[in-house]
């Protein structure tokens, strides 16, 4: 809302503050400054002038006038003007040489079209008071000749531009701005809409209200004889521009004007396009109304119209209708002031994506005492500025509405804020944004602000849970502009945010015996800090995916990473779905890293995945908010969800440790990811399995399935995989050759409990090397795991320290050469036992995994 | 000890020869050029067959009368050879060291970074510092799913069907715009799911990611964080709120920084109140005509910061919550504004890119 400070000042006296101070402490009580805009405080030197002596130059691209106007001096001054607007003894601003223009636009005396042009005719434009404008100013006859036309125009103002939130709908109006700002600064308001608005005199035009859900109040007056030509004064465009509304015409002016004014969207119609009586109803199948926008629209069957015999005429609240839209010959009008439902407009707004300064104001509450004064107002100042003759009487039609009332504890609001606040000072508080209070408590018998109450009424039960208990109760009838309030709460805000916000004290509340983070929550930490400590930087992708993704992926038909969430309104139609799988973020945050010229690039993310179960119900179901629902609504709304587990991933390309004066460094590999994994489980204290696997988007000969030990089962669960990508994945994404990548589902990683304490022997140790040749296809996983198992307790460790194929192995087999380290709790090893211990590793191995001990 | 002695042997026992076979070994001793010389006189002058060994091991042949006195003389000999000695061998080591040591230097200036540099994401790291500030308050972290049910992200906070941030212009519709989900716009459906499962008092904060069709630009991005801050308990006024919050902006931004309300409109919340946190830079002093500006709150002195209130009774009825008996209050904030006033981050784009140029100076904590 952009408030001229000028027209604030007529409806409260303001003392003498900067445009500052007063915004401060409308920021203060709620309407939040977002800007001040000042006009016309660096005009100077511009001066009321008349126009003596018009030469028409020639010989020019475009017709140039030599001037001569008088401007109160000695002498009359020439100027070159380009405007072809005015004849002899038009009045005009004239811009003296020295004159400042807004903008800081300085006007000299210069040589221009081969004459000296000493100053400059303005237009409004010029002046700051337009946004453009065809012409020069022309100044009423009799305007004294010299005089300063800033302070004449009164140009000089500041317009506070505030953010008005959409529960305070009354603030949208000069009106509503000055009933905060007089209680702000505590000096009287004098209210624009408290006329006497004739009311007498029958009918204007007949018309009535076919539904009580769409509209209570529907008044409308007329004027007849208006002058079409009639053009809007200059302070009215001067305040409808500096208020972010276009000037159009007077009638049009004139019911933007007062909209602005108080607080009422008018609309005016051209009476002779009325055909019959005006009903006011919903829309009915396969109505339409071509709009002054010029667009056909077909209405829904909830729009709420204004119709006549011919059908609908404008749609209620948010645009007219092109047929009945006053034209540049309309002389007689009918204004409509009415009083909307919120909840109507607001999804007619939506419906039809159609915002408008009338929508506006009526989704967020509009006073329903307000069309008769906002109508005769209207019709003041049609006759007024555009020479009409009121039409007789008045028509009102309206459903009548009980007043809201709330009964709270008169301390209620130093309860909410802890503060304490004298019985007075709650009563003088409510009673200057309007409410009436009364003594003692009223029996629950609101009905309601009306149609247009933008605060959901509480009925019933409901009203009663949501009342304040207390003693010393007073009930409190909010004023008809404020529909928000509703609850005791709200009388409570308001009490609060008038003696300020800042009067509340800082208390901080007896600590709660908190119980820390909760071990998974610990758990994500110690990944996050492990992946990065082992050279990975954390990315935060979109959790969006395409089709593409998933092609690209080489996901099979059957997979069930292809069981993707749909949005109805994706950010782009190339990724509707969400994500199944970290992957594409991951890769397609690589191929941009790569893209900008870093060639070695480790990256992880932790996030969660959405997996939509085969047979979950379409739908949530939306609970009601009276209550607290059962746990079986709240089941029905799980199960419609889909799982949602947390997972890490990471992906790596290029080189994983760095070339340098060192040497040749290391490529990212397979093994960088599967150790990825082992960093994540180690992190986690959870024991991972790695065996070979063929899963999509992973190279089938490189690719390792990750298991981890499900801690009340004792089953093995397939946790992720981890491995090299498979090169038409490389290719399809673009990536550098071998990236590599790991996937984990973090969800199903759950420590075993605390670690126990390992005895820690002090006696010497045993090695014994041993070499085992086995099938190259034999995992070593599994020789190592025999080994184990084989070598029994004494074994403290083992390590396998090189790998060998080669003749002398044979074809088809490898060589694993182990170093086993054999450890005593309570003595120290002879050779026998170390040997006996390393025979039956050896000795399980072979059976196993078919082992031959080399040089056996 | 034998009381015989053999006078052929007593010869070396002159005292002039004791005087000259100390007198050699110490210019041997001087004139080792290296341990290995000095090796050499030690056998030599020092050693077993040395002139003073073997004068020394005479000395009980002596008569009895003249042994204290050939003692005491070759007492002080070997003394002053061994102390040459010594002190030669410190000398020449120490020569030794200083050239090896010297020899091997290396250019210590020389990079090492073979191994991979990684880095947590600033936005993770934030969320963590500011759930700790909390948790350190007796708070517990509350999570919830991000694809959530509508009745969770908007009805049951009092936000009627018809409200403008339910339409597709600003929530992500899962599915089909009546299937009751959607993508979570706030943190606050995580209050709901606490207050439904959580025992009375609660107090919980919950950081995590949102989601509103927002298209991606310097100040805003379509998936962004929230910290959402819940407390539910006996007799909690805005007083308390405003003591968290204070708190809060000192544990985050130092001490002596503050934050201020402003009246404002949320649906689950009432009284609302916008928070502004006092600029941690100037300290509010660029608000004061005349004074320096300041970049990090445009010269306003404060920060707007996010939003905060007592939580609507309606929404504690939706929970099953009595408000005749439990209030609270409730705050939210978001987590890009936070990490970039903090850190002078200017573009949230490049939270979002995942350039590791970004991310690599955060490293562990912010």
């Amino acid at each position: 809302m952009k408030v001229p400070l000028s027209w604030l000042r007529e409806y409260v006296d303001l003392p003498a503050v900067t445009a500052q101070e007063v915004a401060d402490r409308l920021t203060a009580a709620g309407l939040k400054l977002e800007a001040i805009h000042s006009h016309g405080h660096e005009i100077k030197n511009v001066v009321v002038g008349r126009v003596l002596e018009i030469e028409e130059l020639t010989g020019f691209k475009k017709p140039i006038r030599h001037c001569k106007v008088e401007v109160g001096e000695a002498t009359p001054r020439e100027i070159v003007c380009g405007a072809t607007n005015f004849s002899v003894g038009a009045v005009v601003p004239v811009a003296l040489p020295g004159a400042v223009l807004p903008g800081g636009f300085e006007i000299g005396s210069r040589k221009t079209y081969g004459r000296l042009s000493d100053g400059m005719i303005c237009s409004e434009a010029e002046l700051g008071i337009a946004e453009s404008s065809p012409g020069i100013l022309l100044l009423p006859q009799g305007t004294p000749i010299g005089a300063d036309v800033v302070e004449l125009l009164g140009l000089r103002d500041d317009v506070l531009e505030l953010e008005v939130a959409t529960d305070r709908g009354y603030a949208l109006s000069i009106r509503g701005v000055a009933r905060e700002a007089a209680i702000a600064f505590g000096v009287p308001f004098r209210d624009p809409a408290a006329t006497e608005a004739e009311s007498g005199g029958g009918e204007s035009w007949p018309a009535s209200i076919a539904d009580p859900s769409a509209c209570d109040r529907f008044v409308l007056r007329s004027v007849t004889g208006f002058d079409p030509a009639a053009e809007s004064p200059l302070w009215m465009r001067v305040r409808l521009d500096r208020a972010g509304m276009r000037s159009v015409s007077l009638a049009v002016d004139i019911t933007n004007y007062v909209m602005l004014e108080l607080g009422q969207p008018l609309h005016a119609f051209d009476r002779s396009r009325l055909s019959g009586p005006i009903v006011v109803r919903r829309a009915r199948p396969g109505e339409t109304l071509e709009t002054l926008d010029h667009v056909v629209r077909t209405l829904h069957d909830e729009d709420i119209l204004i119709t006549d015999d011919s059908g609908p005429i404008s749609m209620a609240g948010t645009m007219g209708g092109l047929h009945t839209e006053i034209s540049e010959v309309s002389t007689d009008i009918v204004i409509e002031a009415a009083h909307f439902s919120a909840t109507g407009i607001a999804r007619e707004s939506r419906r039809h994506n159609l915002v408008s300064e009338a929508s506006k104001r009526f989704e967020r509450g509009v006073d329903r005492e307000l069309p008769l004064a906002a109508s005769w107002r209207a019709v003041q100042l049609l006759v007024e500025l555009g020479g009409a003759v009121a039409g007789p009487g008045v028509t009102h039609t309206q459903v009548e509405v009980s007043p809201v009332r709330i009964t709270i504890p008169a301390d209620h609001p130093s309860r909410v804020a802890g503060v304490t606040y004298e019985r007075e000072t709650v009563i003088r508080r409510l009673e200057q944004i309007g409410c009436t209070v009364t003594e003692g408590a009223t029996p629950a018998a609101s009905a309601g602000h009306g149609v247009a109450a933008t605060g959901v009424l509480a009925s019933g039960d409901l009203a009663d849970r949501l009342t304040a208990h207390g003693d010393d109760l007073i009930t409190v009838t909010p004023p008809t502009w404020r529909p928000d309030l509703t609850d005791p709460n709200d009388l409570a805000e308001e009490v609060i945010r008038l003696e300020g916000y800042d009067r509340i004290p800082s208390v901080l509340p007896p600590a709660p015996a908190g119980g820390g983070l909760t071990e998974a929550q610990r758990m994500r930490r110690r990944v996050g800090r492990a992946l990065a400590h082992a050279g990975y930087v954390e990315v935060l992708a979109y959790p969006f995916m395409g089709p593409r993704d998933l092609d690209n992926l080489l996901l099979p038909e059957q997979d069930p990473r292809r069981r993707a969430t749909r949005l109805v309104n994706p950010l782009s139609e190339d990724e509707p779905y969400m994500r199944t799988t970290l992957l594409p973020g991951l890769l397609k945050t690589l191929v941009r890293n790569v893209g900008r010229g870093h060639a070695d690039v480790a990256l992880f993310e932790s996030g969660l995945v959405y997996r939509p179960e085969p047979q979950a119900p379409a739908t949530a179901p939306v609970l009601p908010v009276d209550r607290r629902p059962t746990e079986e609504e709240l089941a029905a709304i799980e199960a419609a969800l889909p799982r949602q587990p947390l997972r890490v991933a990471v992906v790596l390309a290029g080189e994983f440790e760095r070339s340098g004066w060192w040497g040749e460094g290391r490529q990212a590999s397979w093994a960088d990811a599967v150790e990825a994994a082992r960093t994540v489980a180690r992190a986690a204290g959870v024991e991972l399995g790695v065996r070979a696997d063929q899963h999509e988007p992973w190279h089938p000969g490189r690719c390792a399935a990750l298991t981890v030990t499900d801690a009340e089962t004792g089953e093995t669960v397939l946790a992720g995989h981890a491995g090299e990508l498979h090169p038409r994945v490389v290719e399809a994404y673009g990536l550098p050759p071998r990236t590599c990548a790991m996937e984990l589902e973090l969800s199903l990683l759950s420590p075993d409990g605390p670690v126990q304490t390992p005895a820690v022997s002090a006696y010497p140790v045993a090695t014994q090397d041993v070499a085992l040749t086995v099938a190259v296809s034999t995992p070593v996983a599994e020789v190592e795991a025999a080994l184990r198992a084989g070598a029994g307790e004494l074994l403290e460790s083992i390590r396998l320290f090189d790998v060998y194929t080669g003749p002398q192995v044979g074809e088809g087999n490898k060589s694993l050469a182990y170093t086993l380290r054999f450890r005593a709790p309570d003595r120290t090893l002879t050779a026998e036992e170390t040997t006996a211990a390393r025979d039956a590793a050896v000795a399980l191995a072979a059976e196993r995994t078919g082992a031959q001990l080399r040089g056996a | 000890m034998s009381n015989t002695y053999d006078p052929v042997e007593v010869t070396p026992l002159h005292a002039d020869e004791v005087v000259q076979a100390q007198a050699d070994a110490l210019a041997a001793i001087a004139a080792a050029r290296d341990l290995d010389d000095l090796k050499q006189a030690r056998l030599a002058h020092a050693g077993d067959r040395s002139p003073i060994a073997l004068a020394n091991r005479e000395i009980g042949a002596l008569p009895p009368a003249a042994r204290a006195e050939a003692g005491k003389r070759i007492g002080a000999a070997r003394k002053a050879i061994g102390e040459a000695l010594a002190a030669r061998q410190a000398e020449l080591e120490a020569e030794r060291d200083a050239r090896v040591l010297i020899e091997e230097t290396v250019d210590v200036t020389l990079p090492w970074d073979r191994a991979p540099r990684g880095a947590r994401h600033p936005l993770t790291t934030l969320q963590e510092r500011i759930a700790d500030a909390f948790v350190a308050m007796g708070y517990e972290m509350a999570e919830g799913p991000e694809l959530e049910g509508e009745w969770f992200n908007f009805d049951a906070l009092n936000i009627a069907p018809d409200h403008p941030a339910r339409s597709d212009h600003d929530t992500f519709f899962v599915e089909s715009v009546d299937s009751g989900k959607v993508l979570r716009t706030q943190t606050s459906p995580v209050q709901i799911r606490a207050l439904l499962s959580r025992p009375l008092p609660v107090y919980v904060v919950s950081p995590g990611k949102t989601f509103r069709t927002d298209e991606l630009d310097a100040t805003h991005t379509p998936v962004f964080h929230q910290v959402e801050g819940l407390a539910i308990d006996k007799g909690l006024t805005m007083a308390h709120l405003k003591g968290t919050l204070d708190r809060f902006a000192e544990v985050m931004f130092g001490a002596g920084i503050t934050t201020r309300f402003r009246p404002h409109y949320f649906p689950f919340t009432e009284p609302s109140a916008e928070l502004d946190l006092r600029c941690f830079v100037c300290r509010g002093s660029s608000a004061v005509p005349g004074n320096p500006p300041c970049r990090t709150c445009k010269s306003e002195g404060w920060i707007e910061w996010g939003g905060c209130g007592m939580v609507n009774p309606r929404v504690l009825l939706a929970c099953g919550v009595d408000p005749a008996v439990y209030s609270g209050f409730a705050f939210g904030m978001g987590v890009e504004r936070t990490l970039m006033f903090r850190h002078n981050a200017e573009d949230m784009r490049d939270m979002v890119e995942g350039d590791i140029r970004f991310t690599l100076p955060f490293g562990m904590e912010v």
